[in-house]
């Protein structure tokens, strides 16, 4: 009963929906107002948008423009100087190199180039068939069990190259 | 409007408070280098060129985006700035493919101008060649980011005096490019009036009018603090 009371206040204080009827418009669109549409919510709105959708797709983006009054390519502009928006889908899987310091002395530089080449791809991208995304970071403060990793959400620590290989390989079809 | 008095190269100086050093010392007859600051745009201090030494600190500040105080002395050359714009502009060239014979530029230039104002006669860094397009999508206007040197002056002129905002900067460090909307092609622009202002802005050969060919890209700079004078003091008598 609430709930359905909640959307009927959604549904009233949201404006026209999206043309493609995808719901999650809507949801967005209540983000935004709640931040009344001020410009300087951007990287809060796109926040909720990938967590939405995924990742940022153009389309979402001239959405996300239009309401906060913002020039589309300052929107682009903000979406691709921080590494945490993603303008691609993600793959299924996700495996996160530390590259911080002290990863970095311990091996990191030999963990990725071991992911690169198993995978085919570079840091930040994603394989072909969207199995696996490939992304480093600067230090997840795991720093005692250097080199550390997240594999799908899990960290884990004092990775070789043979052991990272051994996981991630299942996932990939020359693996 | 307060006059503040300072010394630029030993030269007595005054100055209106809401004067930049650079502003000042051109005033003075003191032409300090200068990349990404134009007449009529807000200063960004990005390129660094302008570095000034002041007596008393061993900061170097950006002549155009600081503004004159009652007392300051200010050195505008001297062994060590000459270096480190010299070092600048290197890693200016080494950056993207400035190749002056072959640029729409050429010799009207505001990069080669100030290598060839510091004797930058070779590169010390490695090149790094990136691999980058040419934009000619636009009717009239093109767009190559082989000479482009992140300067912003385009972002600036189209935000500030013409207010149609399509130009911004996406990514960031050496991924560092300039855009056209959401990183669409030029002439797929909603936001692009053709107006050409940052035609007249940019100080290579990144932004050219199409049909030129090799050194025929002039431009008009002192158009952009025309409009802004035109539309802040009214100057028009109409
Ligand atoms: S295109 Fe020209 S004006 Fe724009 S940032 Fe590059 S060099 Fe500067
Ligand atoms: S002119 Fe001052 S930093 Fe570029």
């Amino acid at each position: 009963m609430a709930e359905a009371a909640k959307t009927e206040v959604i549904k009233k204080k949201a404006g026209p929906a999206h043309p493609s009827g995808d719901k999650r418009f809507k949801l967005l669109e209540v983000t935004m107002k709640r931040h009344q549409f001020r410009s300087d919510a951007l990287i809060e709105v796109m926040h909720a948008a990938q967590e939405l959708f995924g990742f940022l797709e153009v389309d979402l983006m001239f959405f996300i423009a239009r309401y906060l009054k913002l020039p589309p390519s300052r929107v682009f502009g903000v979406a691709t100087f921080y590494n945490l928006f993603s303008l691609r889908p993600k793959g299924e899987h996700t495996c996160v190199l530390c590259t911080g310091t002290a990863c970095y002395v311990k091996g990191a530089d030999a963990l990725l180039d071991a992911v690169e080449k198993l995978a085919g791809i570079k840091a930040g991208e994603t394989t072909e068939d969207g199995k696996l995304s490939l992304v480093t970071a600067r230090c997840l403060g795991a720093c005692g069990i250097a080199p550390a990793v997240v594999v799908d959400g899990t960290v884990k620590g004092l990775e070789t190259p043979d052991s990272l290989v051994q996981q991630l390989k299942g996932w990939l079809p020359n693996g | 409007m307060a006059i503040k008095t300072l010394t630029i190269d030993g030269q007595l100086v005054s100055a209106r408070e809401e004067d930049t050093i650079l502003v000042a010392a051109r005033e003075a007859g003191v032409n300090i280098p200068a990349l990404c600051y134009v007449d009529g745009l807000t200063p960004v201090g990005a390129c660094r060129l302008c570095l000034v030494e002041q007596q008393g600190t061993n900061r170097l500040q950006a002549a155009c985006a600081t503004k004159v105080q009652e007392g300051m002395e200010i050195v505008t050359n001297s062994p060590r700035l000459h270096e480190y714009r010299k070092m600048i502009l290197e890693l200016l060239f080494a950056e993207r493919n400035h190749i002056c014979a072959v640029c729409v530029a050429n010799n009207h230039c505001e990069l080669q101008d100030m290598a060839v104002r510091h004797g930058m006669d070779h590169v010390r860094f490695e090149y790094l060649y990136p691999q980058l397009s040419v934009d000619v999508s636009h009717e009239q206007f093109g767009i190559d980011h082989n000479r482009c040197i992140l300067c912003t002056r385009c972002v600036r002129a189209c935000h500030e005096i013409e207010g149609a905002h399509t130009w911004d900067v996406s990514g960031r460090g050496v991924r560092a490019r300039v855009i056209t909307d959401m990183n669409q092609p030029w002439g797929d622009s909603d936001t692009c009036t053709s107006c050409g202002k940052c035609v007249q802005a940019c100080p290579t050969g990144a932004i050219f009018r199409q049909g030129s060919t090799v050194a025929e890209m002039e431009r008009d700079r002192s158009m952009l603090q025309f409009l802004v004078n035109a539309r802040e003091k009214k100057q028009w008598n109409v």
